[in-house]
């Protein structure tokens, strides 16, 4: 297993540098112009100034590899400085990916907002699989009983409405109507005390809502459809006329092995799931990745763009790897040579 | 065995034949028996004809500007309500409705027919299945409603000075929804492929002299179909749902060009005036996406003999 891990994350290398191609050269096409939302008073020189010290007019291969240099050995070495405290020779000379339009490292501003998506993802995807899996199982044992029906159907629900309409709504009955939960997400604020984690608590409600509806829909639909297939199985009919309980055939036997599947879904939609946050960011206006990006695309602040959708990508490579090597690990039927 | 077989020839009535069994008719049996993809049938069809006649018996303008009617929750002249220039918004879904129905059909034929094609290719020649399937690999690698954001602000300009405003956007929505989700289906092709590939019968129109171009059209795709049906339905739905949420985030159609999601994106900052602005777009969505999607898991049960009770 150990070969195997090492082995897949050897291969990934090739692949996250084609994708980083891939992205920096379609990114890279776009007509930006780092200068074009400063004031018209700023005199052509200066401007051209500001294009050459922003590295704007390099051609493109040149572009690329100050940004792999940017991305892959100063943004390293400079997280390795701050957090162990020490200091490398150069540390002075070394350029970071700077945002057009902050002026600023862009992993300092992504490292700023990684809390809040952290905070609304993990949460609702933590709480999500924590309703989906017993859903799922129950609704499998007892299939075509009345909570498998109503439940298969609310799955579908969950599953079919989109996250921005459902995030709409949301604020239309608890926000406009019943005024119970604020509709706009406050960054600003800081737990300290009983109070303020109250009012924590309700700001993340919706977006933890309306995010956790649509995971619970998906990873019941998939636990549900993985239980179904292994109540059907033959170790299932030996478990039971060795005549243990009904309780160790289903919870020992039928949903460990349910199970396996599950929790590589699980691992292969995180990446999915911080995309999906893009949208729910941007209905209650939280302040987190996925905004960052809306607001770089919209601004065309390429190296903001071209970083965090990388960012993005490398997650999708990196969890793939995660689910097959638990896959591995959890099942051993399977072996990888 | 014999005795009926030799008492029955003598009246041969057509009547009593029993009817040949297609594998059409043996689907549609069983797609009968699954009450809510029928249901989902009938549903999406009402929608389907409200948005191509509805216009026609709807008379409003949805460009039309009343702004003394602005900002209506529900009358009777504008049952769905008005917008912030009193735009009806019964006239302007109807309206958009039809782009965003296009919109998920085109982009389904153009992600199926790669996926179907990149399949077909690499489970049938040996010797390209691992470049495209690589290449397959690192498209699913790349995070698509991000890509699909930058894509879209990247060509918007220079397709719409092309093909104008609305053609521009609609060639571009289409072919970038189609070119970033066809993988699944290339995979599930492939899959198939191999499978079918392996049996007699295609032995059998190789050992006759079939060329592979004939074998690959009339022995192996027709095989391959069910599941290409399947995954069509279900890519429909993403591709209505991929539109929308582009549109919501202000990066599909311009303003003036009401699609469902344009309108929602519209009427979110008006929430706390009329919420029928976005309920009646919103509701459109999510009834066509539920529809599609039921019809897609009637269809996997139809299709699919294995799956037959």
């Amino acid at each position: 297993m150990g070969k195997y891990t090492i082995r897949r994350l050897l291969t990934a290398i090739p692949t996250i540098l084609v994708i980083s191609f891939i992205i920096f050269a379609v990114v890279d096409l776009s007509p930006s112009d780092p200068t074009g939302n400063l004031p018209l008073t700023i005199p052509p020189e200066v401007r051209q100034k500001i294009r050459e010290a922003l590295g704007a007019d390099d051609p493109f291969a040149v572009k690329y590899v100050k940004w792999l240099n940017q991305f892959f050995i100063a943004e390293p070495l400079n997280f390795i400085e701050t957090t162990l405290g020490i200091t490398f020779p150069g540390s002075e000379d070394r350029v970071r990916v700077i945002s057009w339009a902050t002026r600023g490292p862009v992993i300092d501003i992504i490292a700023e907002r990684l809390p809040q998506t952290l905070w609304v993802v993990g949460s609702s995807y933590f709480l999500g699989v924590m309703i989906a899996v017993p859903v799922g199982v129950y609704s499998a044992y007892r299939q075509y009983s009345i909570f498998d029906q109503v439940g298969t159907f609310a799955m579908m629900v969950g599953f079919s409405v989109p996250t921005f309409f459902t995030g709409l709504m949301f604020i239309v009955i608890f926000s406009v109507n019943l005024k119970w939960f604020p509709s706009v997400y406050d960054t600003t604020l800081v737990v300290t005390d009983i109070e303020s984690l109250q009012q924590q608590l309700r700001q993340m409600f919706m977006p933890v809502t309306v995010l956790t509806l649509y995971t619970t829909a998906q990873m019941s639909r998939y636990t549900r459809a993985s239980t179904l297939d292994n109540l059907q199985q033959d170790y299932i009919r030996t478990a039971r006329s060795k005549g243990l309980t009904e309780r160790t055939v289903v919870m020992r036997h039928a949903v460990r092995n349910s199970l396996i599947p599950v929790v590589t879904l699980i691992a292969l939609q995180i990446p999915g799931i911080f995309a999906g946050a893009l949208i729910t960011e941007q209905i209650f206006r939280v302040n987190g990745i996925g905004q960052y990006l809306i607001i770089a695309i919209q601004g065309g602040d390429l190296p903001t763009v071209q970083t965090v959708t990388f960012i993005f990508a490398v997650l999708v490579v990196f969890f793939n790897i995660v689910a097959d090597v638990l896959y591995g690990i959890l099942d051993p039927r399977v072996t990888y040579s | 065995m014999t005795a009926t077989v030799k008492a029955k020839p003598k009246n041969l009535d057509p009547a009593e034949f029993v009817q040949a069994r297609t594998f059409a008719g043996d689907a549609w049996l069983q797609f009968r028996k699954h009450k809510l993809a029928l249901i989902a049938v009938a549903v999406l069809l009402i929608i389907v004809l409200g948005v191509l006649i509805g216009p026609a018996i709807w008379t409003i303008d949805p460009t039309y500007i009343d702004i003394i009617a602005a900002y209506q929750i529900s009358s009777p002249e504008h049952p769905w309500g008005t917008d912030s220039l009193g735009r009806d918004t019964l006239a302007r879904a109807l309206q958009g409705g039809r782009v965003s129905l296009m919109i998920g059909i085109s982009a389904m034929l153009v992600s199926i027919s790669i996926g179907t094609i990149i399949g077909l290719a690499s489970g049938y020649f040996r010797r390209l299945d691992n470049p495209l399937m690589r290449m397959t690999d690192i498209f699913i690698a790349l995070p698509q409603l991000p890509l699909l954001l930058v894509l879209m602000m990247l060509f918007r300009e220079p397709l719409k000075a092309a093909f104008g405003v609305e053609g521009g956007v609609f060639i571009l929505m289409v072919s970038v929804i189609g070119g970033l989700q066809w993988m699944p289906t290339a995979r599930l092709v492939r899959g198939e492929v191999l499978s079918v590939k392996s049996r007699e019968f295609i032995t059998a129109a190789t050992a006759v002299g079939s060329r592979d171009g004939r074998i690959l059209t009339s022995h192996i795709l027709p095989n391959v179909m069910s599941p290409v049906i399947v995954a069509a339905t279900f890519s429909i739905a993403s591709a209505i749902i991929t539109e929308s949420a582009l549109s919501f985030l202000g990066l599909g159609f311009p303003p003036d060009f009401p699609t469902w999601g344009r309108l929602l994106f519209d009427g979110k900052d008006y929430l706390t005036i009329t919420w029928t602005l976005v309920f009646w777009p919103g509701m459109l969505i999510s009834m066509t996406v539920l529809c599609v999607n039921f019809i897609g898991d009637g269809l996997r049960d139809a299709l699919d003999p294995r799956l037959r009770k």
